[in-house]
């Protein structure tokens, strides 16, 4: 096998006093798609944030490693120009400025004509948002095609998509799907935060976090076998959350070393 | 006001003036605007260096008048009753010298129920110890309609004061809507002063857009009284400082007459080692009247910042943007 894009190393983070990942351990190879499962609450977009260098998200212990260089320490723009970028689940707004702007900012060929493919690859009509400004008065579902746009404009080495799929509807998730294969046949790595089966189904390896750490990897159908058997009965299995600690996770999921 | 009906006389250029005119047009250039505006025939424009008036050109409904001061010009610019002026005029004033003082006295006299637009550029692209004082009284006559657009242009120096101020008055059903904007080059030192009435049905819209930086000092103070029955106003304010700049914005709107309406809008920016501070005055004097305030002042917001750091911007690239990005929005 090819030496991962991304390798984390027993990545550990804690804020305002609680522990939010625990020895996170997990690869992902050059133009793979990874989906990452987990409840709400298990870390997923921690580790997000964390991998992109976000204030509050530096970790406790562990490494990142990101095309062969250690980037623990490096601060966002670094990682970014190393060819790690982000596309947060609840994209920013930007006041006054324009949609073609904001993509062309990241863009690895600002070419009007790359900048209007980027648009029509999201399936937003570039003659309709292209001088829009990316502000309040666009919805949610269009914030997150155009956050969508923006990295699949820079065409990164890898994209970390925080849930893609939430908040937009039905036909748009198959053109969400769809450009996540897209950037991979490209040659941009994706890990995709998901809770949907549709996007899952792109996907060409899998993991599943629990309790701040990743209890599983495998292809796309062990892991959400894995899920569905084992976590999904986490209420039942220790009653009222908040979740109980990780060895009672450990015991759920039937391994002996979470995060191992 | 000035009111008078003397015979309007055309203003001639002054002596000598076509270098001075090109070297102001290129200044004007070189900060972003487009001189092919003020050289359009069918566009009036009044085109002011220092205190000499290099180019006046007047339309049917648009007369100029000029005066040379020791110190700058005073202008007259008066709009026919019921005239729509359908280009807008161009107002350009400057000065090319790193150091002196432009001080402009100008009287606006719109017509009743006219209608017309003014944009106004001011070029100070070598101002190291410069000095430009406005001092403006507009008269918006009954159902007349006024726009005007200030933008400013300082070079990268810092060392300019500008002193805005004007005397406004809109008549019953009139509308006045300004707009200054000083986001290009260093500020200096601003002092801003308007002063808007309103009477009865009359509507005045301000909105102040400045970007303080180095050691820059704005000040902001923004007065509407609305007098007249129905009379409603805004007020919207867009400031960012960083470095060690010093923002203060002081802004009041009155409610003086049955159903007058008044907001005030405020946000700032701050960054650095900078300075905001804001002072929203409300003042109510009839029980039928409403005045409303909003002021947010705060660092840039983080996750706009991150955002595009994720896209390769440095910090200070992505705060610029951001900060650009809410001067230039509505």
């Amino acid at each position: 096998m090819a030496e991962p894009l991304l390798r984390i190393e027993n990545l550990s983070l804690r804020r305002e006093g609680y522990e939010i990942l625990r020895r996170v351990n997990l690869t992902v190879q050059p133009g793979e798609v990874h989906g990452l499962l987990g409840l709400n609450g298990s870390g997923k977009s921690s580790l997000a944030y964390t991998l992109m260098g976000c204030a509050g998200y530096a970790p406790d212990e562990g490494r990142i490693w990101f095309a062969g260089q250690d980037i623990t320490r490096l601060s966002i723009t670094e990682r970014a120009r190393l060819g790690l970028t982000l596309a947060w689940q609840e994209p920013a707004r930007f006041e006054g400025l324009p949609v073609g702007a904001y993509l062309a900012l990241g863009a690895r060929d600002a070419d009007p004509s790359r900048i209007a493919a980027a648009l029509e690859a999201v399936a937003l009509p570039p003659a309709v948002y292209l001088k829009r400004p990316v502000n309040h008065a666009l919805s949610g579902g269009e914030r997150k095609r155009i956050e969508l746009a923006s990295v699949f404009a820079m065409r990164p080495k890898l994209a970390i998509l925080d849930e893609p799929d939430s908040g937009v509807d039905t036909l748009t998730l198959g053109d969400i799907a769809a450009l996540v294969r897209r950037m991979a046949d490209q040659g941009t790595a994706v890990l995709l935060i998901t809770h949907r089966d549709e996007m899952l189904a792109v996907a060409d390896t899998a993991s599943l976090m629990c309790q701040g750490t990743v209890v599983f990897s495998g292809s796309p159908d062990e892991t959400r076998a894995f899920y569905g058997r084992r976590c999904r009965p986490h209420g039942e299995a220790f009653g009222a959350q908040p979740w109980p600690l990780a060895e009672r996770v450990a015991l759920a999921v039937g391994v002996d070393d979470i995060g191992r | 006001m000035t009111t008078d009906k003397t015979p309007h006389r055309p203003i001639a250029p002054a002596p000598g003036w076509a270098a001075e005119y090109e070297a102001l047009l290129e200044a004007y250039s070189q900060a972003g605007g487009d001189p092919s505006v003020l050289r359009a025939p069918k566009a009036a424009t009044l085109v002011v260096s220092a205190n000499r008036v290099l180019a006046a050109n007047e339309v049917p409904g648009v007369n100029f008048d000029a005066e040379t001061l020791p110190d700058g010009v005073r202008a007259r610019i008066a709009v026919e009753p019921g005239a729509q002026i359908e280009r807008p005029v161009h107002l350009c004033f400057g000065m090319l010298p790193a150091e002196g003082v432009q001080r402009i006295e100008a009287d606006y006299e719109i017509g009743a129920g006219a209608r017309v637009e003014f944009i106004a550029h001011c070029t100070f692209p070598n101002a190291l110890r410069l000095k430009h004082i406005m001092d403006a009284r507009i008269h918006v006559g009954p159902g007349a309609t006024m726009q005007y657009r200030e933008s400013h242009y300082h070079g990268p120096h810092g060392g300019i004061e500008v002193l805005p101020k004007a005397q406004v008055t809109v008549d019953a059903g009139g509308r006045f809507f300004t707009s200054f904007n000083l986001v290009q080059g260093r500020v200096g030192r601003l002092e801003f002063d308007y002063d808007v009435r309103v009477a009865e049905y009359g509507v005045a819209e301000m909105s102040t857009k400045a970007y303080g930086q180095g050691d820059d000092h704005l000040r902001v103070n923004e007065t509407l009284h609305l007098d007249g029955e129905g009379a409603r106003g805004l007020t919207k304010t867009r400031i960012a400082v960083r470095d060690a700049a010093v923002s203060e914005v002081y802004t009041t709107a009155e409610g003086n007459a049955p159903a007058a309406r008044g907001h005030m809008d405020c946000t700032e920016i701050v960054r650095d080692a900078a300075i905001a501070r804001n002072t929203p005055i409300v003042l109510v004097r009839n029980d039928r009247a409403q005045v409303t305030h909003e002021a947010s002042i705060g660092a840039v917001n983080h996750k706009e910042l991150e955002t595009l750091m994720a896209r390769g911007l440095d910090e200070d690239a992505a705060v610029d943007v951001i900060i650009r990005g809410m001067l230039v929005s509505d």
